[in-house]
């Protein structure tokens, strides 16, 4: 107790010298935990995005089905077992068809994938029901970028080709009946989304799918004969990867600038020992023991934590929080890198965040005001009192 | 005066390394101060005040020989005990005044009563009292940057008395005040060791100092020449 009065008494005493430690490292608080709330939010959002758009609470696959492999496609689709048409019944779960295709923009030979989607489902937050209605035409959902990226609008008319069950080569006009602007773009780019039974007809594919989403908590059922369950966590794997090297990468500047507060702090306390080791002398003088003094000094330093951490409060709260409230405008680039991020991203902070981060830079302060401090054990009364190093 | 021996030592040398040489800076020194005395150690620069004020306030050990101050051999202490021998029994008042620069002067003095464990009662009780002896009261908020060289060193008296301890050893207390000042000094810890008995043994060579001691030793090359006691 009376090393932490004492501690407290020197950090004071010190004014500008402690305020300027204690101002930068809490500059590093807010920095590390705001940075660390950006990649936590956005895994958040992307997960949660995704999951409405396009993973609902997991999907089961025709076993040819691979999403990163066009040449399973002729071979991904099959007919949808009965106990799987029991939950699409129950609307518990919603199947998707997809076929390679290929459409001719400005004459531009480009290939896609034609998919084919129930209007009624509401387990994903595509908007399938405006391809309800009109047997006319054949209605058409693209997303924002595919509509630019060829440059159609409601109501245009797009031919497209593809090749039936059998092989055999067909084509039609497709009519725009909707751009929906989406974060997610894996149900945009190069996608073109027509009503389920349509497709099922034109592909000769009746009752088949490619892959069915299942509604957010529902079980997959047990025997999948000819399908594979694909849980969230599997689905996810590649975008946590991303963000993970995203976390990764920005950890370079959480360190660079823990480490820049960290040197602020070892840097006062090389300087306190040089500049104040006649003081030490006194200190041993007035009957203070080595352990004493080295307990000293590493409390004041240790006390620069604290102060910092409750700095970083007084302003870090209400400016982290008015942060998570409006969201980090993103730019406009972002919209291309792949992530389903939308304009703007809202940081998350974690109570495991937030005690971690303060605790590890707690723990790194005391460290740096240690290491120096230990030089002191060895210093001589007599030669501190002079002022020398011994 | 009582004669119990409060200080004692016997064959003292202490040496230093200096490169490939050494220096002797203590030849053989044996004296004894009782309680109560009020003692100078004399001799110019180099002579060896220094070294034996520190291993008399167990800042320092002996080379060989032995140095005994209120019954424990300073050289057998270990830190922690030499710590303890200071922080109860001795006062130090040095020549440069040594005050913490960033406490009040209440908390300068304060500090060896923290050491010692006591409440905060007792605490003020005799920090008030120190600082009216050496005529302070008024400036215990004072910070040591705003007090002059004078006020600092009876600052620095009040610190080293303020435990009311056996012994008070001071390293040149005159060296950095002027004439008045330095007769106000002496004249606080004249009386002090009048009303307290407080031993204390004076490491000058400030004639100002000389005239108020009672027991002369004079140090020349880390040997006593002579040991004269004032009628």
């Amino acid at each position: 107790m009376l090393i932490l009065k004492l501690a407290l008494r020197n950090l004071l005493g010190a004014g500008l010298r402690t305020w300027l430690n204690v101002i930068a490292l809490s500059f590093s608080f807010v920095a590390i935990i705001f940075m660390q709330g950006l990649y936590t939010g956005m895994n958040d959002q992307v997960e949660q995005a995704t999951i409405k758009a396009l993973y609902g609470g997991g999907q089961i696959w025709q076993k040819a089905y691979d999403p990163y492999d066009p040449l399973t496609l002729p071979d991904a689709h099959d007919i949808i077992p009965e106990y799987l048409k029991i939950l699409i019944d129950k609307n518990q779960a919603t199947p998707i068809l997809i076929r390679q295709a290929t459409i001719y923009p400005q004459g531009r030979f480009r290939s896609i994938l034609l998919k084919g989607i129930d209007p009624q489902q509401n387990i994903l937050s595509i908007p399938s029901p405006m391809l309800k209605g009109d047997q006319e035409i054949i209605p058409a959902l693209v997303g924002s970028r595919m509509a630019k990226s060829i440059g159609v609008q409601p109501g245009d008319q797009i031919t497209v080709q593809w090749r039936d069950t059998h092989g055999t080569f067909d084509a039609r006009d497709v009519t725009i009946v909707e751009v929906m602007k989406t974060t997610v773009q894996e149900i945009d780019n190069d996608q073109i989304w027509i009503p389920l039974d349509r497709l099922q007809t034109l592909l000769a594919m009746p009752g088949q799918a490619t892959l069915i989403v299942l509604k957010d908590n529902v079980q997959a059922p047990q025997h999948l004969a000819g399908w594979e369950f694909k849980s969230l966590e599997y689905l996810f794997e590649d975008i946590h990867a991303v963000v993970r090297s995203k976390r990764i990468g920005g950890s370079t500047l959480y360190i660079v600038l823990l480490s820049l507060a960290l040197l602020a702090i070892f840097d006062t306390q090389v300087l306190s020992i040089f500049r104040r080791r006649k003081e030490m002398g006194t200190l041993m003088a007035l009957g203070m023991t080595r352990t004493a003094i080295i307990k000293l000094f590493t409390t004041e330093g240790a006390l620069h934590g604290i102060l910092a951490a409750l700095i970083a409060s007084i302003y870090g709260i209400p400016l982290l929080t008015y942060i998570a409230r409006i969201g980090w405008k993103l730019p406009e680039a972002t919209d291309t890198i792949g992530y389903a991020l939308g304009e703007k991203l809202f940081p998350v902070y974690s109570t495991g965040l937030v005690v971690g981060t303060t605790l590890l830079v707690l723990l790194a302060t005391t460290i740096v005001s240690f290491l120096p401090t230990r030089k002191i054990a060895r210093l001589k009364p007599t030669d501190a009192l002079r002022g020398k190093m011994s | 005066m009582q004669n119990s021996e409060i200080i004692k030592t016997e064959n003292l040398d202490k040496i230093y390394p200096l490169g490939l040489t050494t220096l002797k800076a203590l030849d053989k020194i044996t004296l004894s101060v009782s309680k109560g005395e009020f003692v100078g150690l004399v001799g110019p620069s180099g002579s060896g005040k220094t070294t034996l004020l520190n291993i008399i306030g167990s800042l320092d050990s002996p080379t060989s020989g032995s140095a005994e101050v209120l019954g424990q051999k300073i050289e057998s202490l270990s830190h922690k005990q030499a710590a303890q021998l200071r922080n109860k029994y001795i006062g130090f008042i040095f020549q440069t005044f040594n005050l913490l620069p960033v406490y009040t002067v209440y908390e300068n003095v304060e500090f060896p009563l923290l050491l010692l464990g006591m409440n905060n009662t007792q605490r003020r009780k005799l920090i008030m009292h120190a600082l009216a002896w050496v005529g302070l009261a008024d400036r215990a908020d004072s910070k040591p940057a705003q007090l002059s060289g004078g006020q600092s060193q009876r600052v620095a008296i009040a610190r080293a008395i303020v435990k009311k301890p056996e012994i008070i050893l001071a390293d040149e207390p005159t060296a950095n005040l002027d004439a008045e000042n330095s007769h106000h000094i002496m004249k606080t810890m004249v009386q002090l060791n009048a009303e307290l008995k407080t031993t204390f043994v004076f490491a000058t060579h400030d004639e100002k100092v000389i005239t108020y001691i009672r027991r002369k030793i004079t140090l020349i090359d880390g040997r006593i020449e002579m040991d004269e006691r004032k009628p």
